[in-house]
């Protein structure tokens, strides 16, 4: 256990003449929950994306722990590969949750379908499974039949999140998951992923540009500007006492309600 | 005389200000400290001497700009400027509490759910240690005169006193071998004061080293068994 779970190693991403993300490195380890904040444009949402497998970096390398395998390196993988342990034992919680799930079909579907990705046909067992699911994200699993459409934005992010833990990943990217929803929706969301972060050891990459999601949600953070980590640390030690000229901007013009 | 568990050698902290001009404030030069188990050092001096912020330190909240500071568990020490953010989480997990003189409320998290969490966080799936954990807190909540019908609440409503006992009992309910306190005292009317002084002298006596900041003279005289007098840097 004693290894990082994913490593990345000078992760360079450019579009066009525009460097994205530049020369980033950062490791991982079981459990922990580490922040990426910054202004729009810093490159974060695309450090996710290349991280996550979902793009190719131009230069960079990222290796992942898996369970049985030991390391892998997960751009070098096949595609059949990559996309089962996207399926399995990573997760991937999207802003706009409709994009994380599959708005033409059931809620119970949404979770069901990832554990027929690992295997499960039994119906009676995939049920049962997804209405648990749908309870511990403190959804009312009465709707398990309901699609999507009909539930609000809060209860489709709690959906994503079930459809996303179902397969119990060990890993967990997301980008903004709190942002775009009502300020209460928002602190009851945040109560789950903390309490769901903590009980299953999840370790968890997460874009926010909300500092105050950070110093709840995260136990590293890592500053980025323009492409390139500015500062890194405990998320209390960057949040108090920044040292970065850019941090120190960014902390200070947080509104303390 | 044990080997101490803290041991501060020639700390510097000044704040860079990069948006007002790259103004500078020292606010601590070249402090030495060791506090062996067993010991309660109180940091005195006035508002602006750096009290709060070498505590800091301590924690590594603060990240210093010089100097040192070593940290003992057991034949190993550990030193928080070079240690890996991986350490530091443990560290603080396992050896080193900070109370603060506020406490940073998680939305929705009951009181009771918030003094277990330390434990609860180290039982796993142990439900034996669960419940163990839960009867703990009920203990110190009770200690501390938590009324019961505000145990299931979440504290962010709760007056500023409770909050703050709610804050130390979740900071006394892991036996850590370090602890510092930042006036944990200060909006405590008198009953509980007594009782934070007792629960403090309870943590000296089974062994912890224990730095804290007291304006309260009568606490830091029944608590203390050294003062540091600190200055502001010039």
């Amino acid at each position: 256990m004693d290894s990082p779970i994913l490593r990345a190693s000078g992760i360079t991403r450019t579009y066009g003449a525009r460097t994205a993300v530049d020369d980033v490195s950062f490791e991982l380890w079981p459990g922990e929950v580490l922040a990426v904040v910054g202004e729009s444009g810093s490159g974060k949402s695309t450090l996710l994306n290349c991280v996550s497998a979902r793009l190719k970096p131009d230069a960079g390398k990222v290796e992942f722990l898996t369970r049985h395998e030991g390391v892998v390196d997960v751009h070098a993988m096949s595609e059949a590969a990559r996309r089962l342990l996207a399926r399995t034992d990573w997760g991937y919680v999207h802003q706009n949750a409709a994009e994380g799930l599959r708005m033409d079909v059931s809620a119970g579907a949404n979770v069901g379908e990832r554990l027929m990705a690992l295997g499960e046909r039994h119906y009676g067992r995939i049920r049962s499974e997804a209405s648990d699911w749908l309870t511990r994200v403190e959804m009312d699993a009465g709707r398990i039949d309901e699609s999507p459409r009909n539930f609000s934005g809060g209860m489709r992010q709690r959906l994503q999140i079930a459809r996303n833990l179902v397969t119990r990943p060990r890993l967990v990217f997301m980008d903004e998951p709190t942002s775009g929803l009502d300020v209460s929706v928002q602190a009851k969301l945040l109560d789950l992923l903390r309490s769901l972060t903590r009980k299953y050891s999840l370790a968890a990459v997460l874009v926010t540009h909300d500092l105050a999601v950070a110093r709840l949600l995260a136990h590293r953070l890592m500053v980025m500007k323009a492409g390139r980590v500015v500062e890194t640390g405990l998320t209390d030690q960057v949040l108090d006492d920044p040292q970065h000229p850019y941090t120190q901007l960014l902390v200070s013009s947080v509104l303390q309600p | 005389m044990s080997a101490p568990a803290i041991r501060v050698q020639g700390l510097s902290k000044k704040f860079v200000l990069h948006n007002q001009g790259g103004a500078e404030l020292p606010v601590l030069e070249h402090v030495d400290l060791e506090v062996a188990p067993g010991e309660c050092v109180v940091l005195d001096g006035p508002s602006g001497s750096g009290k709060s912020t070498l505590l800091k330190c301590l924690y590594a909240n603060y990240r210093a700009n010089t100097g040192t500071v070593h940290i003992r568990e057991g034949d190993t020490e550990t030193e928080l400027g070079s240690a890996t953010p991986r350490e530091l989480l443990r560290l603080r997990r396992d050896t080193v509490g900070y109370v603060s003189q506020f406490l940073r409320v998680i939305p929705r998290v009951p009181a009771l759910d918030i003094v277990a969490e330390p434990l609860v966080d180290d039982a796993g799936d142990d439900p034996e240690k669960v419940r163990e954990a839960q009867r703990l807190a009920k203990n110190l909540l009770l200690r501390l005169r938590i009324p019961q019908r505000l145990w299931f609440v979440p504290p962010a409503t709760f007056s500023g006193g409770e909050q703050q006992r709610i804050n130390i009992a979740r900071s006394f309910i892991k036996p850590r071998p370090i602890l510092l306190l930042d006036e944990p005292t200060a909006s405590l009317d008198a009953d509980n004061r007594v009782t934070v002084v007792s629960l403090i002298n309870e943590a000296r006596e089974r062994g912890a080293a224990i730095v804290g900041i007291f304006h309260d003279a009568r606490v830091r005289d029944s608590v203390a068994t050294h003062v540091v007098n600190m200055t502001r840097p010039l």
